[in-house]
């Protein structure tokens, strides 16, 4: 394995840290703040040994690879699918416009370490879904930089599924970095000791989807023509083709049909630049944010390694830090409550109860799954403690529960049953008790 | 198939590189960034202004230019990123430029490694600049030059300093620095003037709710929502001697008026529309008053005093200070948020808001027009830039810039060229004389701060001033004067933010000084 690999001493200086000169102040010297029992002077070793893994080599992941590499750790590991897109280069800051099409992670990998001689870094470009239990518990802690909901709570539950009460090795604190235009956030997490992923997901809540029939029939917004075009006209005129988000030709393609739309209802405002918008739901990034949460991010990782002061997230303590940028500059600094029915880090997975419409069907149940803050679950499989009701995961399953997607809520279940619910993007199964909705 | 989509006519390859933040800044905010020119008078480790400068050349800033006198030494190595092993014992300058430059093709970079102090005694060595930033430590009197400069040139200048896990910036803006795209978050913008509706507004309304009582339900429950409240407002007009509902009480009575006319018997059992209303009602259902910022905007001597040279920005705000005295309100913005409405009736709601705008914005650029005329001005405003300022003219914020507060060092704290060998707490042994200098140091600036404010200040409450100073100083002099990279990172994020707002003149800049203290990870800003 290539991490096992002693990385080099740069030359002429093996042993020496006069490289380290100013960080070594920091741990050569207690300050007024560290804590004595945990803060050992002159101690560079555990830095130097400690395996840390971090997701996402994107905007936040370029400036995270360099703020570690220069935080004296020499042993990184990072996750990325991604290739390189032309638009990633405004803040991207390890990739060059001859890397484009190439892999993050290893473009990524090989930049830092060329730079910062002695460090090693192991890229894998794949997902972090490929990975087992085995593999994370290597790592002394996991940064992520990540831009979907779904990895974070993936792998928040995959860390907390890991922790044994027995082990103290088991439990891997999680640091997690966030932005959207000026403003963003880090958060620390020491699975099943505090508030989880899941727990916050509430603050994650995803936009509320415009209603078909608006798109359908009374469009007002250019958004809603252009989630016509996306959502209604490519599946009538060009289903056998898969839309692809990336390719030009299919943007233009939304974007002309948006546009012929937008003047049938006399609205004005549909641009090229909007249509890409909304069909790959682009958030604003600049360098200057980036910069700012990957380094809070790294600098919780390195008092948390270190004991060179106190961190965020101890128990008890604050553990989330927001950052807003656009009106002069406001920091955030709060605890976020551990949930007691958290399905992913509560006590023994609690029922937790959820609001069902009677007269609903199922189908308007499993898609509105998507859209509630305390779900946010694209692809459900749903079963009670009597039935399957629906099951997506398998095709053959899927093919004998689909008439039941017609049904209405109160013909399948009842009010106080136990609901099962479990997604393929996530390894754990989510408990309901049916309330029904006045 | 039948249609094939006519040739490509996407983004040029300058909007894909950008288009992250052009969703931001908008093509002018990045015309101004590529037209910029910033200096960087970097010293010390000189981390945290290196990392301030990467966060503007990959936005590309049009050019910069780094004067730094340091050779690069090992140290250098372990802190800063743009730096490699081949350079060692060569120009921190110019290595830093080189490296800084590969982030974007599209960015001029140059480098001076003559020192500072004789670099800044020829004529005109600032000039080329639009913006300087220099990282601490400098003496304090060549601050003061540069200062002078900022304050003549009126050139924006940031000073910054990061040792350890603590960092501050301050911000030297000219004495007057107003901003109109100050992107107010969305929640705050709708401005529907429902209590002062105008007449073509009131007949939109009273077209739409004609009838309302026995509408057709698919036709109720599609009124737009301005209209139903709107209409319920003339109901409850006329039980309430012509008053509308002006306090908490009143509103509550009102929502309930509306609540009460959502029709139930549909098949969702309610009304979105209706629903819509109701939860406008307490936001809504506001007199279009100016927050008193904008009021003292109006009342500044640079806005009631127009000259040949004014500024457009006073000449605008004048000429709307001028629609405010004679309506009592700002011109209308003109946007409508998006609503339950069929989409012929939503149209002509925006129409109507529109052409309100447009009313208002044609007065105020005929004000624009008397007053260049009356000052002699050469040049016109672009209309393009009071409707602009129109449409958000809620929302302008004016900044007074001032100089640094520098404080001169007495002795105690002496920075020179050897201001990295200098700082305190660089060598162990000098460690703990070096904390109890600090704190003293410290202490005196607390003690006439307190004297100078003529505040008194109880026993207890000054042991704990000064046990916290103690504390923060040793936490200091730990770092004997050296960078952390990560705080450095953060402090250039947050001082590139500041930097591309104040080049961009969008959103809000730190007024003026910002503090972040990496060990419990909070920011705080004062004005100092
Ligand atoms: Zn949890």
């Amino acid at each position: 394995m290539a991490a096992a690999d002693v990385a080099p001493l740069p030359n002429g200086s093996e042993g020496t840290r006069t490289r380290w000169k100013y960080l070594d102040r920091i741990l050569d010297r207690p300050g007024p703040f560290t804590d004595p029992d945990s803060f050992a002077p002159g101690n560079h070793e555990t830095l130097e040994i400690a395996k840390v893994l971090h997701s996402g080599a994107g905007g936040l992941g370029c400036e995270i690879l360099k703020n570690l590499a220069l935080s004296g750790f020499k042993d990184i590991h990072v996750i990325d699918m991604d290739t390189i897109d032309v638009s990633n280069l405004n803040r991207q800051f390890l990739f060059r416009a001859a890397d484009v099409g190439k892999y993050k992670a290893e473009v990524a990998a090989a930049f830092v370490e060329k730079r910062v001689k002695g460090v090693s870094i192991t890229p894998y470009c794949g997902k972090i879904q490929d990975k087992d239990e085995a593999y994370y518990k290597q790592f002394a802690l996991i940064v992520c930089g990540l831009d979907s909901i779904e990895a974070r709570r993936w792998i928040n539950s995959m860390l907390v599924g890991m922790v044994d009460g027995n082990d103290p090795d088991s439990m891997k604190p999680l640091i997690d970095g966030g932005t959207e235009g000026f403003k963003g956030q880090a958060k620390v997490i020491f699975p099943t000791m505090t508030s989880c992923i899941e727990c916050q997901l509430d603050m994650h809540a995803p936009r509320a989807a415009v209603p078909l029939c608006t798109l359908a029939t009374i469009p007002r917004q250019p958004q809603h023509c252009i989630e016509w075009a996306h959502i209604i006209a490519w599946e009538e005129e060009r289903k056998e083709i898969t839309l692809d988000t990336d390719d030009p030709e299919h943007i233009t393609w939304l974007f002309q049909k948006a546009l012929k739309r937008a003047e049938e209802f006399n609205i004005p405002g549909v641009t090229y630049s909007m249509t890409q918008g909304v069909v790959k739901n682009i958030i604003p990034a600049i360098a200057s944010t980036n910069a700012i949460v990957a380094a809070s991010c790294c600098n919780e990782a390195f008092k948390i390694l270190t004991n060179a002061n106190p961190f965020l997230g101890f128990p008890g303590t604050d553990g989330y830090m927001m950052y807003t940028g656009d009106e002069s500059v406001y920091t955030y600094t709060f605890e976020y409550e551990k949930k007691e029915d958290c399905p992913v880090c509560g006590e023994d997975a609690l029922a937790r109860p959820l609001q069902i419409d009677p007269e609903a069907t199922l189908q308007e149940f499993v898609d509105s799954l998507a859209e509630r803050p305390e779900a946010q679950l694209k692809t459900p499989s749903i079963r009670t403690t009597e039935k399957s009701l629906y099951i997506q995961s398998a095709a053959d399953y899927e093919r004998m529960t689909r008439p039941n997607l017609e049904k209405k809520m109160k013909d399948l279940t009842a009010e106080g049953e136990e609901m099962l619910i479990s997604d393929k993007a996530f390894p754990m199964m989510f408990k309901f008790s049916v309330v029904w909705k006045k | 198939m039948a249609d094939i989509p006519p040739p490509l006519q996407g983004p040029t390859a300058k909007e894909k590189k950008y288009d992250r933040q052009l969703r931001l800044w908008g093509a002018t905010g990045q015309i101004a960034l590529e037209n910029s020119h910033i200096l960087l008078i970097n010293s010390g480790p000189g981390v945290v202004g290196l990392e301030t400068l990467k966060n503007l050349v990959l936005p590309g800033a049009g050019t910069f230019t780094i004067q730094d006198s340091a050779v690069v030494d090992e140290a250098d190595l372990g802190v800063n990123f743009f730096l490699e092993e081949k350079h060692l014992g060569g120009f921190r300058a110019e290595h830093t430029c080189v490296l800084l430059k590969e982030l974007n093709p599209d960015v001029q970079g140059h480098s001076i490694s003559e020192p500072v102090e004789s670099w800044l005694t020829q004529p005109d060595a600032l000039k080329p600049y639009s913006l300087i930033i220099v990282t601490a430590p400098i003496q304090p009197d060549l601050l003061a030059k540069l200062a002078a400069h900022a304050d003549q040139a009126l050139v924006p200048l940031f000073y910054i300093h990061s040792v350890g896990f603590y960092s501050h910036f301050s911000i030297h803006l000219p004495p007057a620095f107003p901003i109109v795209d100050t992107h107010p978050s969305p929640e705050t913008t709708t401005d529907l003037r429902l209590l002062k509706p105008w007449p073509e507004l009131i007949a939109y309304a009273e077209e739409k709710t004609k009838g309302i009582e026995s509408m057709a339900a698919d036709d109720h429950g599609h009124i737009p929502y301005v209209a139903i409240l709107l209409h319920y407002l003339q109901v409850w007009k006329k039980e309430h001697n012509g008053e509308v509902p002006n306090n908490y009480k009143d509103k509550t009575a009102f929502r309930h008026l509306v609540t009460a006319a959502t029709r139930t018997d549909t098949p969702e059992g309610g009304e979105e529309n209706f629903e819509e209303a109701v939860s406008a009602v307490l936001k809504s259902l506001n007199a279009p008053e100016p927050s008193s910022t904008v009021k003292e905007i109006f009342k500044v001597p640079e806005c009631v005093i127009i000259r040949d040279n004014s500024p457009p920005f006073w000449v605008i705000a004048h000429a709307i200070g001028l629609f405010y005295t004679k309506y009592g309100v700002l011109p209308v913005p003109g946007a409508v948020p998006d609503m339950k409405a069929r989409s012929a009736d939503y149209i002509q709601l925006q129409n109507v808001y529109k052409s309100k705008a447009r009313k208002d914005l044609a007065e105020v650029l005929e004000s624009v027009r008397f007053l260049e005329r009356n000052a002699n001005m050469s040049t016109h405003i672009e209309e393009k830039d009071v409707e602009a300022f129109c449409k958000n003219a809620a929302h302008i914020k004016l900044v007074r810039g001032r100089p640094f507060h520098v404080v001169p060092a007495e002795g105690d704290l002496k920075f020179g060229a050897n201001a990295k060998s200098l700082a305190p707490g660089s060598s162990d042994a000098d460690f703990d004389s070096d904390t109890e200098k600090m704190t003293s140091t410290a202490l005196k600036l607390v003690d006439s701060l307190v004297k100078e404010a003529s505040y008194t200040i109880d026993e207890d409450e000054y042991d704990t001033i000064r046990a916290q100073i103690a504390e923060l100083a040793q936490e200091l002099v730990r770092a004997g004067g050296g960078e952390l990279h990560n705080i450095a990172a953060l402090t250039g994020g947050m001082v590139s933010q500041e930097v591309i707002k104040v080049i961009t003149e969008q959103y809000v800049p730190v007024d003026n000084t910002c503090v972040f203290d990496g060990v419990r990870s909070k920011s705080s800003v004062f004005r100092v």
